[in-house]
């Protein structure tokens, strides 16, 4: 509510959201075409990756540097922690559609193609010899034969990782409120190198999936659930360390204090969120 | 820093295409959202009129099959994506602002953003209709297998309706942010206009529910493209699965298309009954109800599709239950009403259309929620003629409704009232002989999208078309009265409803630029 001082900071018609639709538009029809097995597909995406970062620096550019000026009252801090609030809950809503189906297979649709329930022929008609079990790669083996991935080897590895950087994190935050600067950027850069080395070992193990475990995206639903759920989780680390990572050099840079810094907590939140599903992933993807 | 503040927005007025590009004035972004949704008003009413015109006799006579489904589909993407939300959107744009008492949206350049996604999402949708294989024409549900059937428009699809969730997460967003961020001091949350009260929900619904519609269409991309077995049985997915994940947004998405809706009826019915509204309290609740109960009914949509007894039981009781907010609703806007002075201009016309009609298709939702009756009409023309009643006169009545209550506000100017009142009766006369024949064809067994039909259905089916063309050319009336009253007319009072009240009614009209630059005081 406005009890705080100053006016609430209205900016002035701006250009990037339009430069935004026009480079999410480029990048999604350069998909869509490439899909559909057009050659310029692929030049169309790069431009609009090219466009849409052009944009994201250009917008969030424009914000560091309001920021920087002063003329963000309290309220306006208020907005911006709403706002990033309800983007992770989006977030978070997009991760449990996966999660979802994950649990439908397992519970239901996999035993029901073993014969469960009273309702499902499908087994006795199609797939006679089909046992339930999990994991699978389906009644019709779509994919191959495959070996999974043992939980406790390098997920568990990354599971620590993970969640040494969400405590070296709130260490830097706390640094940075009690203005000790030299250790809010060892802090955070501690962070984002341990992101960087989740993601290495994510890769390492993507490809000893692919060439020694034929474990692929193919591979049935399991396969399907396992490369979609690690694969969004693992896009959601890259992006949360090149969050922290410009955090890194908007420290350096001398921005934020002590009472001042949501840019730094919203990128926080965000890894700590990125840490939360990466322990759903471990229990429910990995170990059971 | 207030040097800062005066270079910048100090009432700056761009002028132009530069204004409309570039705006982040929550009014220029309103109306941009409502001019948009009458645009494709039109689009997706032109698309209803090729469905209705092959339907005028039986046997094919006007369209391919083919190109009758992707008639069906896209009318409906259209409709529910491209008209109702993105008005119910402009709407909340324009008058949340003024309604809580604030200067502006709480994120303005998202705001600019979250509409300016639009359009191109639906030139991509659009661009469709003129690719290999044709428009996507597996119904808006997009059930697999059908679905991955579709031509080269399948990811162009897919990514529009990605685009149109990104516009609607961050349109919520705003929306969130700026009812519980920029309220006057005194604006404590019960004291919040229902319409502020019912988007508060709808954007809380929309978050939670757009991105899993994200999850469920990027699921059917990957399956088709890169190998995945969401989907395929054989691969130990289900296609089930699909319909699940869909209605868990599905079900949430029906009643964003009405909640904004419950909350015009209650901002306009006590305006012209001269009283306040009963039961303020108990419609806030009965709203939080509907959209609880909302995640936890959707598979009420696939009672036929197979499901274990538990399921068909426990969907059809929680079905049911919403009922009874809703009928708390309706039983609050007759007590509204009861004893009031009433008058019946044309918002009142529409707002009462709206409680009537609204209540004939919840009836028949009731009848459609009964698991073993629901065998009996699924997929007939009983299931098109419930949810064009609570979307037709309902939906899109509340948003003409708004339009004729706030428009003289918006404008300074006073529409014409016998156009409006000619408006009214045209469109309840043909949205009732477009619809009301349906439930009869529905109950005797005819299918839904499907371009021919038995002969004894004839009939209902001609009056039903005549209906829907006579519906069609009235809202160019619609139109017409909008324009006219943009460009000039009799001068608006500021309060210009005698019986109104409300913080957006103390502005002039039109208001100023910057809706509240210093709150206002709220006893």
């Amino acid at each position: 509510m406005a009890h705080a001082e100053g006016q609430y900071y209205i900016p002035h018609g701006s250009h990037w959201p339009l430069v935004g639709s026009v480079g999410l538009t480029t990048l999604l029809v350069g998909f869509a075409s490439w899909l559909n097995g057009a050659e310029f597909g692929q030049l169309l995406m790069l431009a609009g990756v090219v466009i849409t970062l052009v944009m994201m620096f250009g917008w969030f550019g424009t914000v560091v540097r309001e920021s920087q000026s002063g003329i963000y009252n309290a309220q306006v801090d208020l907005s911006f922690r709403w706002g990033m609030f309800w983007f992770i809950f989006s977030e978070v809503m997009f991760f449990a559609a996966f999660f979802g189906a994950l649990f439908y297979a397992r519970q239901y649709s996999v035993p029901w193609l073993g014969g469960e329930g009273d309702g499902a022929m499908t087994n006795s008609v199609l797939w006679p010899s089909f046992e339930a079990a999990w994991p699978t790669a389906g009644p019709g083996e779509v994919g191959g034969e495959f070996e999974i991935m043992g939980a406790w080897g390098i997920p568990a590895l990354n599971t620590a990782i993970l969640l040494t950087s969400g405590a070296t994190l709130t260490w830097a935050h706390h640094a940075l409120k009690e203005d000790k600067r030299g250790q809010l950027a060892l802090g955070l850069l501690v962070t984002v190198l341990l992101g960087v080395i989740f993601l290495g070992f994510q890769a390492y193990e993507y490809g000893h999936a692919y060439s020694d475990l034929n474990l692929k995206l193919s591979s049935g639903i399991y396969g399907s659930t396992f490369f979609m759920l690690t694969g969004f989780h693992g896009l959601h680390v890259t992006i949360g360390a090149i969050m922290l990572a410009i955090m890194l050099i908007r420290v350096l840079k001398g921005h934020f204090t002590s009472k001042n810094h949501f840019a730094f907590e919203a990128a926080a939140w965000y890894w700590h969120f990125v840490d939360v599903v990466w322990l759903g992933l471990f229990i429910f993807v990995y170990w059971l | 820093m207030s040097a800062v503040i005066s270079e910048t927005h100090h009432d700056e007025h761009p002028s132009g295409i530069k204004r409309w590009l570039f705006t982040t004035n929550h009014k220029d972004i309103g109306t941009l959202y409502l001019l948009f949704a009458l645009l494709m008003f039109f689009v997706g009413g032109a698309m209803a009129l090729v469905i209705r015109a092959e339907l005028f006799e039986p046997g094919l006579q006007m369209v391919e099959p083919q190109f009758f489904n992707s008639m069906t589909t896209m009318h409906a993407l259209v409709m529910i994506f491209g008209v109702v939300m993105p008005a119910f959107t402009g709407l909340a744009n324009w008058l949340i602002p003024m309604m809580v008492g604030a200067t502006d949206m709480a994120l303005p350049r998202m705001n600019n953003w979250s509409f300016w996604i639009l359009p191109f999402a639906f030139t991509m949708l659009l661009s469709t209709l003129f690719m290999d294989g044709g428009g996507p024409a597996g119904g808006w549900t997009m059930y697999p297998p059908l679905m991955l059937q579709t031509g080269d428009a399948f990811p162009f699809v897919i990514f529009a309706i990605h685009l149109m969730g990104i516009s609607s997460i961050m349109g919520s967003i705003n929306v969130i942010a700026t009812i519980l961020n920029m309220r006057a001091p005194g604006m404590n949350l019960m004291k919040m206009p229902l319409f502020v009260w019912t988007w508060l929900i709808t954007a809380y619904l929309l978050i939670a529910t757009m991105p899993v519609l994200a999850g469920a269409v990027t699921m059917l991309l990957t399956d088709k493209y890169f190998g995945t077995s969401f989907f395929n049985a054989a691969g130990g997915g289900d296609p089930v699965m699909f319909q699940h994940i869909f209605w868990f947004f599905g079900h949430p998405e029906v009643y964003i298309l009405i909640l904004p809706a419950f909350g015009i009826a209650s901002s306009i019915i006590p305006t012209f009954a001269r009283k306040p509204l009963f039961g303020y309290a108990s419609m806030v609740y009965a709203t939080a109800s509907i959209a609880f109960l909302s995640f936890i009914v959707w598979a009420h949509h696939m009672f036929t599709v197979g499901m274990p007894l538990a399921g068909e039981l426990f969907f059809m009781l929680t079905t049911m239950m919403i009922a009874v907010p809703t009928g708390v609703k309706v039983f609050n806007w007759v007590a509204t009403m009861w004893k009031g002075s009433m008058t019946f201009e044309t918002p009142m016309l529409f707002a009462l259309g709206f409680v009537i009609m609204f209540t004939i298709g919840g009836f028949s939702g009731l009848m459609l929620a009964i698991a073993p009756v629901d065998f009996q009409y699924h997929d007939t023309y009983f299931v098109v003629a419930h949810f064009h009643y609570v979307l037709v006169p309902g939906a899109v009545f509340s948003i003409i409704a708004a339009v004729y209550y706030w428009l003289p506000k918006w404008t300074g100017h006073m529409y014409n009232e016998t156009l409006g009142k000619w408006h009214f009766w045209l469109s309840t006369i043909f949205v009732n002989l477009t619809f009301f024949p349906m439930h009869f064809v529905g109950l005797a067994g005819m299918p839904r999208r499907i371009p021919d039909y038995a002969l004894q259905f004839a009939d209902f089916n001609a009056i039903a078309t005549i209906g829907a063309f006579g519906f069609g050319f009235a809202q160019l009336l619609f139109a017409y009265l909008v324009f006219q009253t943009i460009r000039g007319g009799e001068k608006a009072s500021d309060q210009v409803w005698e019986g109104a009240h409300g913080l957006e009614w103390t502005l002039s009209s039109p208001p100023p630029y910057h809706s509240f630059t210093t709150a206002p005081e709220v006893k």
